[in-house]
């Protein structure tokens, strides 16, 4: 069923508030259950036993001596998970990175795994487990990758996207490229260009709670999972097919969620776990240790990449190129594609182009991370675009509104905009009172804007009346930042009712159609679109009991603030009818009233935010300081402004860690050198100062509400914000991310021997 | 008649051209004549498409209809994190 999802500036009475959150006091408490926190009779402990090389062949395993250990009840390998017969090839590949194959293909490639009555004697098992490998030769470097001596690591993978199809396999998989205009016409019409290399690590979405779940497969080909992830439907769906089950046989249940940022849209453990399960006739709790979520969940994509910015000496940004190279990790992805798609997107240039390359590597399978792909490519553009507007004289805020993308205006991957908010963003930095506050030695301020597409996708819910008034509103998208609030206040609108008198569930895959994962920024605005038209049709059904219970026709009773009314000369001195007075006649007036809906929510809005901050540097150590944070983002219409404000300050937490500590660290032999929270440092509360935020509110013409997504855009700003930052406070430009304390002091001693044309 | 655009890795499905001319007067109907004018799209369907009519992006909605003299592009379908 077609539904109009056009916005209509309707008039709110209970969206924009700021109500208390439902999940608070158990997450306070502790009573909120996570992937660990649930147990069934007879359960078993499962283990996994992960590559120590970086590239090996798989000569042999023997299990047989952990078989024999009693209190082991299942040893898997990839043996017992084989492919299923016309599984897609994105599926396959996922199966290969839950369990190696011929080859291990990274450090922390799981090779085995045991299911065993307690932890101990698991543990006991995966150190009898004889695994005999061939170590190959491995690369972990994006650049080494692509040169024409590096290891070629699936002899299967030919780039594709080059002219002529190449005939000798390599590491690149595909080459994309996005642009407009002459770029050699642009260029010549420069005054000025600015060309500069940039390199960025990989980093992890650094969730707290790690991958955990019970999995429970019957004799009968029946199962259950509970787990920790952004999309319960797509996990049933994925492991179904990966392990050859019927989709409507496997009950998936997610649990709280503990942070996913992308992480958990993806399946790393959980099919091991379920065909432990299968083989061990018991159900198995699987819970990943943090050294096996560093080395053997996916991470981003390490970059390196070329930028060359032209303008003329009136500031008119006149040519664009980039050219991006990102690593996947072992199995090909479309990381470099991504930012393709979103380098350029904030500014208009008549001639550029963007090309991408996805490189493989031997690194764990890279996965999305809010705005995936986006803050490394912002991070070297809009370091250039600082360096060009000092380079024309301009002050960056103007030289970025002399240039920023608008309305009608062709965005540089093709579509042209619609409205959007990247100049509002800008005008809001320019006028904002950080920008004019004084700064001290050794301190700097730099500002710089992010971009992200936002998305839509499959969605249903139910909304169901109680014979008390109360409502039970039931979706599918796992709530990983606060979208029951924002799903309760929407009923509530809709239905005219108090917040208070709405309860939001998250559905079992037995329990609803299937939803798409909550990514994206995709929660809010996805399930909240399906709630609006759920509650329309129960309204619908509550004026067709008003009207049996007055006796008189639907089309002479209106809905206005939670009451039916009688409307006409011959009815209007009838009372009002609350929700909880045709609810509680419901049994004798028909039934149950509910609304359902299901749509493909389309038209998700763009996203843009421009970030403004002041770090200070301490010149002895290199160590920087973030003193002053300020997130201006286009959201569309605010549900819930706590909401969003905390997305957007978990946004740029998480980029702050990304500029200036997080990184992935390969020695020589491949292998990991970091996995742990005390070696891969990340930003905790003592290191960041209160991040301001301030709200646009631009409506997406795509959303009854004018919804936005807002989850993702604000992690896209932060690395150049500081980088820019950086430079205005120590004369360095940094060329690559993390800007971490030996990089920065090696840049100052560079800079003190050498002036700041030498870079870092 | 359409000219629909495409960029990235559907426009190499698209045996490199910038623009091609279809007539549909939906999404579904401008899929299904690209995919059998050229059989390398089914890869990119596979992989995912999405469309942008008049710059408002369509992942899975493949009913919409597309206005006469509307901008169309093609587009890989994008995830999110």
């Amino acid at each position: 069923m077609k539904h109009d999802n056009a916005y209509t500036g309707q008039e709110f009475k209970v969206i924009g508030t700021r109500v208390k959150r439902p999940d608070g006091i158990d997450k306070v408490t502790g009573r909120a259950r996570y992937g660990a926190d649930a147990s069934l009779p007879g359960q078993l402990v499962g283990r996994i036993l992960r590559s120590p090389h970086a590239h090996a062949r798989i000569k042999s395993i023997d299990t047989s001596k952990a078989e024999a250990l009693p209190g082991v009840k299942a040893v898997v390998t990839a043996a017992d998970m084989p492919v299923p017969e016309g599984l897609p090839a994105d599926l396959a590949h996922m199966l290969e990175n839950s369990m190696a194959r011929e080859r291990a293909l990274y450090d922390g490639h799981a090779v085995a795994a045991v299911a065993a009555i307690d932890a101990r004697t698991a543990r006991k098992a995966l150190g009898l487990i004889d695994v005999d490998y061939e170590p190959l030769p491995h690369v972990t470097d994006v650049d080494a990758a692509m040169q024409p001596d590096a290891p070629v690591i699936h002899d299967w993978l030919y780039t594709s996207g080059v002219d002529p199809k190449p005939e000798k396999p390599s590491n690149v998989s595909q080459r994309t490229e996005f642009g407009l205009g002459d770029l050699d016409q642009g260029f010549a019409e420069a005054d000025v260009v600015i060309e500069r290399s940039f390199r960025t690590e990989a980093t992890h979405q650094g969730y707290i709670e790690p991958h955990a779940c019970l999995a429970n497969v019957r004799p009968d080909g029946s199962g259950e999972l509970w787990v920790t992830t952004q999309g319960p439907f797509v996990y049933r769906n994925v492991c179904a097919q990966m392990l050859g089950m019927d989709i409507a046989k496997l009950k998936v249940t997610s649990s709280e969620i503990g942070g996913g940022f992308g992480g958990k849209t993806h399946v790393w453990a959980e099919p091991v776990a379920l065909a432990l399960s299968r083989k061990a006739n018991r159900p198995v709790k699987l819970v990943m240790t943090r050294d096996e979520v560093f080395r053997a969940s996916g991470p981003t994509s390490s970059t390196s990449m070329d930028i060359k910015l032209g303008a003329t000496r009136d500031g008119t940004l006149v040519a664009a190129r980039a050219e991006m190279r990102y690593g996947s990790g072992a199995f090909p992805g479309i990381w470099g594609m991504l930012s393709c798609m979103t380098s350029f997107a904030c500014y208009e240039i008549a001639n550029c182009k963007a090309i991408g390359y996805d490189v493989v590597l031997n690194r764990p399978k890279v996965a999305a991370y809010r705005a995936p792909s986006a803050p490394m490519a912002a991070f070297g553009v809009e370091s250039a675009m600082d360096e060009l507007a000092a380079a024309t004289g301009m002050d960056p805020v103007e030289f970025r509104l002399k240039n920023a993308s608008r309305e009608g205006g062709q965005s540089h991957y093709g579509p042209v905009w619609g409205p959007i908010g990247i100049r509002a963003t800008l005008e809001a930095v320019r006028d904002h009172p950080h920008m004019q506050a004084p700064l001290g030695p050794n301190q700097g301020r730099g500002m710089a804007c992010g971009f992200w597409f936002n998305i839509g996708g499959q969605t249903c819910c139910d909304l169901n009346i109680g014979v008390d008034g109360t409502v039970t509103l039931t979706v599918g998208t796992v709530d990983v930042g606060g979208s029951r609030a924002s799903l309760g206040l929407i009923a509530a609108e809709e239905l005219g009712i108090p917040y208070e008198q709405v309860q939001v569930n998250i559905a079992d895959t037995g329990s609803l159609g299937h939803n798409d994962m909550t990514e994206g920024s995709r929660g809010t605005f996805s399930s909240g679109m399906a709630a609006i038209f759920a509650a329309r049709n129960a309204v619908a059904v509550l004026r067709e009991r008003a009207a049996k219970m007055w006796d008189i026709p639907v089309d002479e009773v209106t809905w206005e603030d939670g009451q039916a009314k009688a409307t006409g000369s011959e009815h209007g001195n009838l009372p009002p009818l609350t929700l909880a007075d045709i609810a509680a006649k419901s049994p004798k007036t028909g039934g149950p009233i509910a609304g359902h809906n299901e749509v493909v929510a389309d038209g998700a809005g763009v996203s843009f935010a421009s970030h403004i901050c002041d770090i200070e540097v301490d010149p002895e150590t290199g160590a920087t300081k973030v003193l002053r944070y300020t997130v201006v983002q286009d959201a569309g219409k605010a549900i819930h402004p706590d909401y969003v404000e905390g997305q957007f300050q978990g946004g740029a937490a998480q980029g702050i860690g990304w500029a200036l500590n997080e990184e992935y660290i390969y020695g020589e032999d491949g292998r990991l050198q970091n996995p742990g929270f005390l070696d891969y440092r990340m930003p905790v509360c003592s290191d960041l100062p209160f991040i301001d935020t301030k709200i646009l509110e631009i409506p997406n013409p795509g959303h009854p509400y004018g919804v936005r997504g807002v989850g993702e855009t604000s992690i896209v700003p932060p690395l150049a914000a500081i980088g820019n930052a950086l430079s205005n406070a120590v004369g360095v430009r940094m060329h690559h991310v993390p800007m971490s304390p030996p990089r920065i002091l090696k840049a100052l001693r560079e800079h003190a021997r050498t002036g700041p044309e030498k870079a870092a | 008649m359409l000219t629909v655009k495409a960029n990235g890795s559907v426009r190499n499905a698209l045996d490199g051209a910038e623009s091609v001319e279809v007539t549909a007067s939906t999404i579904r109907e401008l899929l299904d004549r690209l995919a059998d004018r050229y059989p390398a799209l089914e890869r990119e369907l596979d992989a995912g498409i999405a469309v942008a009519v008049n710059g408002e992006i369509y992942r899975d909605d493949r009913d919409v209809v597309i206005p006469d003299g509307a901008e169309v592009f093609l587009l890989p379908r994008i995830p999110g994190g």
